[in-house]
């Protein structure tokens, strides 16, 4: 698993190095129209090929990348941030604000996670920061139950009530003391959860629901292209593969930590 | 709904109609009066309830949701078995890897390759479309790999958690025959997250396999809420997520019901990670 790990470690450095510097590798603007060079197949020329409006596709999934990436990666940290919050709220304060936390998470938590990030973003406009909220609210719950078991654990551990013995405020306990304890937690958590957020991604950008044209994303860009599935397959192939690569890797890294850090989670 | 060039009156008229003139807190108690009928009002675009639609796709998605489950069941667990029993050798490190890949494949894009593959290239399978048995394996299919590689996973490790557990090292050293302890003891603790896991799959296929059923022309609940989605038809859209919701619930209640039958030691309530 040792290999594993860093390999896919490197190609997610890899892929995000790529689209950082997309404009420093890819010398066609990735929302040019070409009408010459129409459904091109891979070649030097094109890496990989051209779509039926002549665009770079190379170029697209580059500049789609860092939309695709970056909305997984913040989705996730917003997600982890709001869940940690309220899971340490929620576990030390007890009673009837831990109730009322819990209600929420199993009510989230009772939606396919699907259906109810689609209903989250016909809300609001398409867009990139849509996608960003429907993936975080229903994200944090499954971040807020584990910290707040982890602090239903810790609540009574020897440094706490020492702390508290010192004459630390509550708050003082809470984010000095106890949050540092659950940030390894959830950084396992977040490992195990990015990679279906990419997918999440990709999907709500599939059904439309994220950036909107011209801008590429790797899901729009398999949506919009399904079309000539037969007649010019490199269109869909290469957008489709990167999201499958990247969650691929995201989901090995995730197992790795889980295995080292002995987290139990049903999937 | 009435195109870019309509007239101010027209415009008015529907906004009459569908009610968007009046304020939010009565359009939303309307919405609820209506849900209390046990209606989802009409669609903006066919003006048929949305009500009878879905009753209509739901045999459909039924019948996608069942089929995936036939192909997932049997291979899932075949392939999690095999894992758990040759444990750290060189197929389980391959099955392992392929459930990974498995699930971080996007069903969209697995979808179509599998069109591509089979109805394009092979001509084996017609590539979309509703209809009877031919239509439905390649939705199917695609739509068990992610299943397949979640209940692998699921099987492989609660087999090798069960294997280390004291009772079965007391049946061994009883003497009990392997095949039985296989039977008896390990197969039978192992039901519960198999359960659990074939329950949450199939509940969340019922309400619709959005992704999936839209890419073969599926015609069930799924291709209805992305219609609806396309079209912003919103009716269309909250009927759907509801339906869906209220499937996914009851699913999960039966999951626990089945529970209480499979292990006297559940409890009602369980306070899980």
């Amino acid at each position: 698993m040792k290999i594993a790990c860093k390999v896919s470690l490197s190609i997610l450095i890899f892929i995000s190095l790529c689209s950082l510097f997309a404009p420093l590798i890819s010398q066609y603007n990735p929302e040019k129209i070409d009408l010459d060079s129409i459904k091109e197949a891979p070649s030097f020329k094109h890496f990989f090929g051209t779509d039926n409006k002549g665009r770079d596709i190379f170029s697209r999934i580059l500049y789609g990348g860092r939309i695709s990436i970056s909305i997984a990666v913040m989705a996730a940290f917003i997600s982890m941030g709001i869940g940690l919050i309220l899971g340490l709220f929620s576990g030390y304060a007890g009673g009837k604000i831990d109730t009322a936390i819990m209600v929420l998470v199993d009510l989230i938590l009772s939606f396919p996670a699907l259906l109810l990030a689609i209903g989250i973003s016909i809300i609001l406009p398409p867009g990139i920061y849509t996608v960003m909220i429907a993936i975080t609210a229903v994200g944090w719950a499954s971040f807020a139950r584990l910290i707040r078991g982890h602090v239903l654990t810790l609540k009574d551990a020897p440094f706490v009530e020492s702390a508290r013995a010192l004459g630390c405020s509550n708050m003082r306990v809470l984010f000095v003391h106890l949050m540092p304890q659950c940030i390894p937690l959830s950084l396992v958590m977040m490992g195990l959860k990015l990679g279906g957020y990419i997918l999440t991604e990709a999907s709500l950008s599939f059904l439309g629901l994220g950036a909107q044209p011209p801008t590429a994303t790797w899901g729009s860009m398999v949506s919009a292209h399904r079309a000539y599935i037969s007649s010019a397959p490199w269109m869909v192939i290469f957008p489709g593969m990167m999201i499958a690569l990247t969650a691929l890797c995201f989901n090995v890294l995730g197992d790795v930590l889980r295995d080292r850090y002995g987290l139990k989670t049903r999937r | 709904m009435v195109g870019e060039r309509a007239q101010p009156e027209i415009i008015e008229k529907i906004r009459k109609e569908v009610g968007s003139d009046k304020d939010i807190v009565s359009q939303y108690l309307g919405y609820a009066g209506l849900l209390l009928k046990g209606e989802f009002g009409r669609s903006y675009y066919t003006n048929r309830k949305v009500f009878n639609d879905l009753l209509l796709k739901f045999p459909n998605t039924l019948k996608l949701a069942l089929g995936a489950m036939i192909i997932a069941i049997p291979v899932g667990l075949f392939f999690g078995f095999i894992s758990a029993y040759q444990r750290d050798t060189m197929i389980d490190r391959i099955i392992s890897s392929l459930s990974v890949t498995g699930l971080s494949l996007p069903v969209f894009w697995s979808g179509l390759l599998i069109m591509l593959f089979f109805s394009l290239k092979l001509k084996l399978f017609p590539p979309s479309g509703t209809g009877d048995i031919r239509f439905l394996v390649l939705p199917a299919i695609t739509l068990s790999l992610p299943a397949i590689a979640t209940l692998a996973r699921i099987t492989r490790t609660t087999l090798i958690e069960i294997f280390d557990m004291p009772f079965v090292v007391t049946a061994r050293a009883k003497g009990i025959e392997e095949y039985k302890i296989d039977l008896i003891h390990v197969f039978k603790n192992a039901l519960i997250p198999l359960v659990t896991v074939i329950g949450l799959d199939f509940g969340s296929y019922l309400n619709g396999a959005v992704l999936t059923e839209t890419i073969f022309g599926w015609d069930g609940i799924g291709r209805f809420t992305m219609e609806g989605i396309i079209k912003r038809d919103y009716p269309v859209i909250m009927g759907c997520i509801i339906v869906g919701t209220v499937i996914f619930v009851l699913i999960n209640l039966l999951v626990d019901i089945i529970y209480h039958y499979l292990d006297p030691r559940v409890k009602l309530y369980e306070n899980s990670l």
